[in-house]
């Protein structure tokens, strides 16, 4: 056991070495986007959880992004509260309002799910103007960006990305470990037949509303970051189409797989604006082809795809694993 | 073996995106060479905005022109323009863009009072000329807090305080019944309207009425402002209700003065789809001349537009607005960077941007002019009162001057 996973460990922390270089070889610019993939990945591994092992579909998880994000200028704004404090609370905030919208939710599957969900999509943008006292209606409210802490020589560019950087490492190994453990075989086997899953004891009702309220939890900390990075919320910034976004990192990246959080959140970070530069009269016309072409290439997403890859490329010489690798592997995880 | 060697592809391909990513180096005079100078620009292309992507298109256009006829003082000017679909988030990182890795020397018409309000400390920072921004917020010209940001069109505000000098010279005894949007575009038009009204606003309102931009008709609104027996209408809608309130009234035989605003002055989307008859002696404040309206036939502005319209933007509508509002503020955007000369500086391009005097554009009202110093980041800040005689918006009174309030 220990052997296998050591190339592993040694290989993630070559990665998160190489993420802890960036803010020194990069400009500002580039860490800001990075940033951004960040914040998304960390909601669009939300979202999977939700949707990729846990089987219920989202289309509003942009409203909890909005949440968090609402919850945590709100303090900053209102009560000067510091923004490393506003970050837990919004993500505890919304795992209440997730677990709350998990309840009624259970009465509803598949594509009624889908459309509850899209109803706080809709409705979350248009709530938030109505209490103009305490988040500044369509105005918004402007925040500071923040400052590093301690003195450290870092410009706040810098000083988010690695604040992103550490948030997105500890939700991601938080989350492996619950996926990968006993509560997360509950949540594939709810997926993959709820009935055998409760026949063998698993509470189903208590897994799926838990599953909400952390899948919630998650894009609410993705929000609350996004407050800071962007120092400005507005409803214009969380309409449906985040929602969608969301969903595309998610699909595209790969569902039910950890890894695939960040494929998605580079491909809805950068794809787009490569669009706008290939062709500034139809940009999401090209968008779509990228989309279908990598649904055509990839129906597992990217990290199915590179999984797949990998294995046909060492089928010879692991032909077992190889076979037994390939009709789960849009199941299993990276 | 086979998760060392996928590890070790992720970390080569991570590795050169860092390599591609090189820092630009900086320049004496940021976005200006010899031959050209950069002016950077966000519009929503896409998005529930999008209508008003055309600014952007529009203005692009009239560089192309300029550049045409061979550029500003020897320089072409290099429009780059990217779509924000007016989402805030989408607007910083754009902008960002266009300041840190296009290197702009200024950025031009940055459009929507959410977008710009998300990137208004970060130009400040920067020190980017922000100018002339496309929104009718009031926040705009506060040259103490924020000196590089610049507005354009006259505030919403100040309109409605128009409206309300003419209402307390005219009908001082009024009952007023006002409609509006329940956003902070209809509130910064009642704030401006109850304003200007002062102290007589508490009696002389007898209701008030609004309405959410999702409701399909506003039809029980007007019953409701009828019976409560007002005589005077200050009308605050955008196209699609204007239509409706206008014949709703007409209809249903309440015939008050009735105040309409700017943003519904079109003859095209709103007065002909309501009915000319019923649209008869409508007010409203103008500053540019509505180019539906026949009586511009003739005039030089209408002609020289239509002909850049049909040269360089044919795909553009001529019965939109919009397309009118982008010619005339890309003509005041080349106005400054000739009046910078060659010294294209980022400080210069603010100096002059603060200091323009008596400037005319060509589809302004007659009479109006671009005034700015730097203590007035307003720049256009008259409006003229227009009633509406069943067939064009018939001009009179003086030209209103905003009250200043700084």
């Amino acid at each position: 056991m220990s052997a296998s996973r050591l190339p592993r460990v040694a290989g993630l922390l070559a990665l998160v070495l190489i993420a802890c270089a960036l803010p020194f070889v990069m400009s500002n610019f580039r860490l800001f986007q990075f940033s951004q993939v960040y914040i998304y990945a960390i909601a669009i591994l939300g979202l999977n959880m939700l949707t990729g092992y846990n089987g219920q579909f989202s289309l509003g998880h942009g409203a909890f992004y909005a949440i968090g994000a609402y919850a945590s200028a709100i303090m900053m704004d209102r009560w000067n509260i510091g923004y490393g404090w506003t970050i837990p609370v919004a993500g505890a905030l919304c795992l209440i309002v997730g677990f709350l919208f998990g309840l009624p939710a259970l009465r509803l599957e598949g594509l009624y799910l889908a459309l509850a969900t899209f109803s706080l999509a809709l409705a979350v943008p248009q709530i938030l103007k109505y209490f103009e006292h305490w988040t500044g209606g369509s105005q918004g409210i402007v925040l500071n960006k923040p400052n590093a802490p301690f003195g450290l020589p870092l410009n706040p560019d810098q000083w988010l990305y690695f604040l992103t950087l550490g948030i997105l490492i500890l939700l991601f190994w938080l989350g492996a470990n619950l996926l990968k453990g006993r509560i997360g075989r509950a949540i594939v086997a709810i997926r993959d037949n709820h009935i055998a899953a409760e026949a063998m004891g698993i509470n189903t009702a208590l897994y799926k509303s838990l599953v909400f309220g952390v899948s919630a939890a998650y894009t609410g900390v993705a929000g609350a970051l996004s407050a800071s990075v962007i120092a400005y919320v507005a409803p214009d910034s969380f309409n449906v189409f985040l929602s969608v976004t969301l969903l595309i990192g998610s699909v595209i990246g790969g569902l039910a797989s950890i890894s695939g959080a960040i494929f998605g959140a580079l491909f809805i970070q950068f794809v787009p604006n490569w669009a706008q530069d290939i062709s500034k009269a139809a940009p999401w016309a090209i968008f779509g082809v990228f989309l279908i072409g990598f649904m055509y290439l990839m129906p597992f997403g990217i990290a199915g795809g590179i999984r797949l890859l990998w294995i046909r490329a060492t089928r010879s010489r692991v032909p077992q694993e190889g076979r037994s690798a390939v009709p789960t592997q849009a199941h299993t995880t990276t | 073996m086979r998760r060392t060697r996928q590890l070790l592809a992720i970390v080569l391909a991570l590795g050169m995106a860092a390599l591609a990513t090189v820092p630009a180096g900086a320049q004496t005079v940021v976005g200006v060479t010899a031959t050209e100078i950069k002016i950077g620009n966000t519009n929503p292309y896409s998005g529930p905005a999008s209508a008003y992507g055309t600014i952007g298109k529009v203005i692009g256009a009239y560089f192309k022109k300029v550049n045409d006829e061979g550029g500003v003082n020897g320089r072409k000017i290099n429009y780059i323009s990217y779509d924000d679909s007016y989402s805030p988030p989408k607007t910083v990182e754009m902008v960002r863009k266009l300041v840190e890795q296009d290197q702009v020397a200024a950025l031009f018409q940055t459009l929507g009072t959410p977008p710009n309000s998300a990137i208004h400390k970060y130009v400040n920072q920067q020190k980017v000329p922000h100018l002339f921004v496309a929104t009718g917020a009031t926040k705009w010209n506060d040259p103490q807090n924020f000196p590089w940001t610049m507005g354009y069109q006259p505030n919403y505000q100040t309109e409605g305080r128009v409206y309300a000098a003419h209402v307390l010279k005219n009908h001082p005894n009024a009952k007023i019944g006002i409609l509006y949007q329940n956003d902070d575009y209809g509130k910064d038009y009642l704030k401006g309207f109850e304003d200007g009204l002062g102290d007589a606003n508490k009696k002389m309102i007898v209701m008030r009425q609004s309405y959410e931009v999702t409701d399909p008709t506003i039809d029980s609104q007007i019953v409701n402002l009828k019976n409560s027996g007002a005589n005077v209408f200050f009308n605050i809608t955008i196209p699609k209700f204007a239509v409706q309130a206008i014949k709703k009234a007409h209809d249903i035989g309440w015939k008050p003065t009735h105040y309409l605003n700017n943003v519904s002055s079109s003859l095209a989307t709103v007065l002909k789809p309501a009915g000319l008859e019923a649209s008869k002696d409508l007010i409203t404040a103008l500053y540019m001349k509505e180019v539906t309206d026949p009586q511009w036939r003739n005039d030089k502005g209408y002609t020289d537009w239509v002909a850049f319209m049909k040269k360089y933007y044919p795909e553009g509508a001529l019965d939109d607005q919009s397309n009118a509002f982008g010619y005339n503020v890309a003509i005041l955007m080349t106005q400054v960077l000739k009046q910078c000369g060659n010294d294209l500086s980022r400080e210069n391009i603010m100096k002059q941007a603060a200091n323009l005097k008596n400037f005319e554009l060509p589809l302004l009202l007659p009479g109006i002019k671009v005034n700015t110093s730097p203590t007035d980041h307003a720049p256009i800040e008259q409006e003229q009162l227009a009633r509406f005689n069943g067939e064009k918006w018939d001009l009179f009174g003086d030209l209103f001057e905003a009250v200043r309030k700084h």
